[in-house]
C-alpha cells in the first residue's frame, strides 16, 4: 500500500504506541497511514521513530512526542498541534489508559460511533442505556474557530450504570456529556463524574489508522474516582469498547460515505452531520468513499 | 471460605468458568486481574499463584486450580449433585467429554485466540485456517448429533463440553470467521444462549 496523498490527513499527530510498549534498548514496529514505522528506545530511554523501507531498513526520522501518557507521531510537515486537554494536568485525577484496540474499519466510522448516543441502549444495554429510555434529548453542536474543533454540548442520557463509580450506587442517573472532535480521527468526551458535582471525567479516543479500514484505538482517560480500582475502571471501559468494536466491524461499506442521502440521518445524528461536514470542508479523503465526478 | 475466581472480563477461558458458576447458581468472589494492558498475569505476584502466567485461577478453600477445563471439571464434580454437567458414571460419556475438553483447550483456541486484546498482532491466514478447521470438526460432530435427535456435543443434555467449546466458537465470528458455513454450529449456539441462567460477555451478546 502507498501512503495517502491526503494532505489534511498527513498533517495530523497520531498515537503510535504507549510508552511502556517500547522496552529499553529495543524497537517496536507498527504502521501509520500505510507507512511502516519503527520506534526505538536507546540506553538513555530516549525514543526515536523512523519510516521503514520495504526491506525493513530505517529511512527518514519522524517526530515523536509524549502527551496524555501516549506517544504521538506524524508523517506530515507542520502538523496541526495536539489539543490542549487541561484535565490531564489536574492533580486529583487518575490518568489511566485501557490499551490499544484493533478495529477493522474506517477511522471516520469509529469517531462517528463514539459521538453517537442513540446506540447506548441497544449496544450497551443496562450499562450506558436502558431499552425503556432510548430517547436522545436535544443538544447543540458548535464550531470553535480558534481551535478548529467541533463540540457537541448539553448532551444528556439516562444511564443505568454510567461508570465504574456509578455502579456502586445501584441506580441509574442522568449523565451529562460534552463531546469534542479534536482532529479528523480523534475525539473526546466529558462526562459528569459521580461524587464530584459539576466536574467531568475526560475520556479520549485517539485513532492510529494503520490503513483506511484498519485502526488501533487508544483511550487515555483523566478520571475522577477515588473508589474504584484501576483494574475495575479498565474492565468497564474495555467491555464497552469491545461491544462497539463488533458493531463497527459489521458496518458496510467500511469506508464512510459523505454523499447526502447515502445514509439517512436521524435527529440523534446532529453531531454526526457536523462531523461529516467538517471532514468535507477540511478536505479529508482518507477513510471516506470517493465521490464520483468531484 | 468460598469460591474465588481470578478473572479478566474479556477472556473466553474465564468466561467458561463464569458460565458454569452461573448455570449452577453458585456464589463466588471475583478477583479482577489487569490482564491487558497491565499484564498483571506476568508479574511476580501472580506467577506465585500460577507459574504458567495464565487465567483463570479458581480457589476453593485450600484447593487452587489453573486451566479452565480442569476448573470446569472440578466445579461440576463438586457442586452439581445431579452430575448432569459431568456424567462421570458413564465411561463413554465421561471420556467423550474429556475428549472435547481437550479439543477446546487445544484445537479450538486458534478460532479466537486473543482476538479481543492482542492489539498489534494480525491474524495470519494459517491461524484462521486452523480455526476454521476446528470449527468444521465441531460442526460435523453437531451435525451427527442432530441426526440422532440431540442438540449437544455429548449426551442428551448440555455438559461442560458445550461450555468449554462455546466461547471460542462464538468469538470466532469477531476475528472474521464467517459462521454461514457452519449451520449446525449456529443452531447449537442459539440453543446454548437459551439455557436458563446463560450469561453474556463482551463480544458475545445475548442474541446473535
Amino acid at each position: 500500500m502507498t501512503v495517502t496523498s491526503d494532505m489534511t490527513t498527513l498533517r495530523q499527530w497520531y498515537p503510535v504506541a504507549y510508552p511502556n510498549q517500547i522496552r529499553p534498548e529495543s524497537t517496536y514496529d507498527t504502521t501509520l497511514l500505510d507507512q511502516r514505522i519503527r520506534l526505538s528506545r536507546d540506553d538513555h530511554s530516549q525514543i526515536t521513530a523512523h519510516r521503514l523501507a520495504d526491506d525493513n531498513s530505517e529511512m527518514a526520522t519522524i517526530p515523536i512526542v509524549q502527551r496524555f501518557d501516549t506517544l504521538f507521531s506524524t508523517l506530515g510537515d507542520s502538523p496541526r498541534p495536539l489539543p490542549q486537554i487541561a484535565e490531564f494536568s489536574e492533580d486529583d485525577r487518575r490518568i489511566i489508559h485501557c490499551g490499544s484496540f484493533r478495529v477493522r474499519t474506517s477511522p471516520c466510522r469509529i469517531v462517528e460511533n463514539f459521538l453517537d448516543m442513540a446506540h447506548f441502549c441497544f449496544v450497551h444495554t443496562d450499562v450506558l442505556g436502558s431499552i425503556d429510555r432510548p430517547e436522545v434529548l436535544s443538544y447543540k453542536t458548535e464550531y470553535h474557530p480558534e481551535t478548529d474543533e467541533i463540540w457537541a454540548v448539553d448532551c444528556q442520557f439516562f444511564q443505568p450504570t454510567a461508570s465504574k463509580s456509578a455502579a456502586a450506587s445501584g441506580q441509574g442517573l442522568m449523565a451529562h456529556y460534552s463531546y469534542r472532535i479534536l482532529s479528523p480521527f480523534s475525539v473526546m468526551l466529558y462526562k459528569s463524574a459521580m461524587n464530584f458535582a459539576g466536574r467531568f471525567d475526560a475520556i479520549c479516543l485517539f485513532i492510529q489508522p494503520l490503513s483506511e479500514t484498519d485502526c488501533l484505538c487508544y483511550m487515555p482517560m483523566a478520571i475522577l474516582d477515588n473508589v474504584s480500582t484501576k483494574t475495575d475502571i479498565i474492565d468497564f471501559q474495555q467491555s464497552i469498547f469491545v461491544q462497539d468494536g463488533i458493531i463497527l466491524e459489521n458496518q458496510r461499506p467500511k469506508l464512510m460515505p459523505l454523499t447526502p442521502r447515502s445514509e439517512t440521518p436521524t435527529r440523534a445524528d446532529l453531531s454526526s452531520i457536523a462531523y461529516r461536514r467538517w471532514l468535507k470542508s477540511s478536505g479529508v479523503r482518507f477513510g471516506l468513499q470517493s465521490v464520483e465526478g468531484s | 471460605m468460598g469460591l474465588k475466581l481470578y478473572n479478566y472480563g474479556l477472556s473466553g477461558n474465564c468466561y467458561k468458568v463464569r458460565l458454569l458458576l452461573g448455570f449452577l447458581k453458585l456464589d463466588y468472589e471475583i478477583v479482577p486481574v489487569d490482564f491487558y494492558p497491565g499484564l498483571e498475569h506476568k508479574q511476580p505476584d501472580f506467577l506465585d499463584i500460577n507459574p504458567l502466567g495464565q487465567l483463570p485461577i479458581l480457589e476453593d478453600g485450600r484447593v487452587r486450580l489453573r486451566d479452565s477445563q480442569a476448573i470446569l471439571s472440578y466445579i461440576a464434580k463438586k457442586y452439581d449433585p445431579s452430575a448432569s454437567w459431568l456424567p462421570d458414571r458413564d465411561a463413554t460419556k465421561f471420556s467423550q467429554i474429556m475428549m472435547w475438553l481437550a479439543f477446546a483447550g487445544n484445537n479450538l483456541v486458534a478460532a479466537a485466540a486473543d482476538r479481543l486484546v492482542d492489539s498489534s498482532a494480525t491474524f495470519s491466514a494459517p491461524e484462521i485456517d486452523k480455526g476454521r478447521q476446528a470449527l468444521t470438526i465441531l460442526d460435523d460432530q453437531l451435525a451427527e448429533r442432530s441426526m440422532m435427535g440431540h442438540s449437544w456435543i455429548v449426551g442428551e443434555t448440555p455438559t461442560i463440553a458445550d461450555i468449554a467449546c462455546f466461547p471460542d466458537a462464538a468469538l470466532s465470528n469477531y476475528v472474521g470467521i464467517d459462521h454461514e458455513a457452519f449451520p449446525h454450529l449456529r443452531n447449537w449456539m442459539r440453543d446454548f444462549r437459551r439455557l436458563p441462567n446463560f450469561l453474556t460477555m463482551p463480544g458475545i451478546p445475548e442474541f446473535a
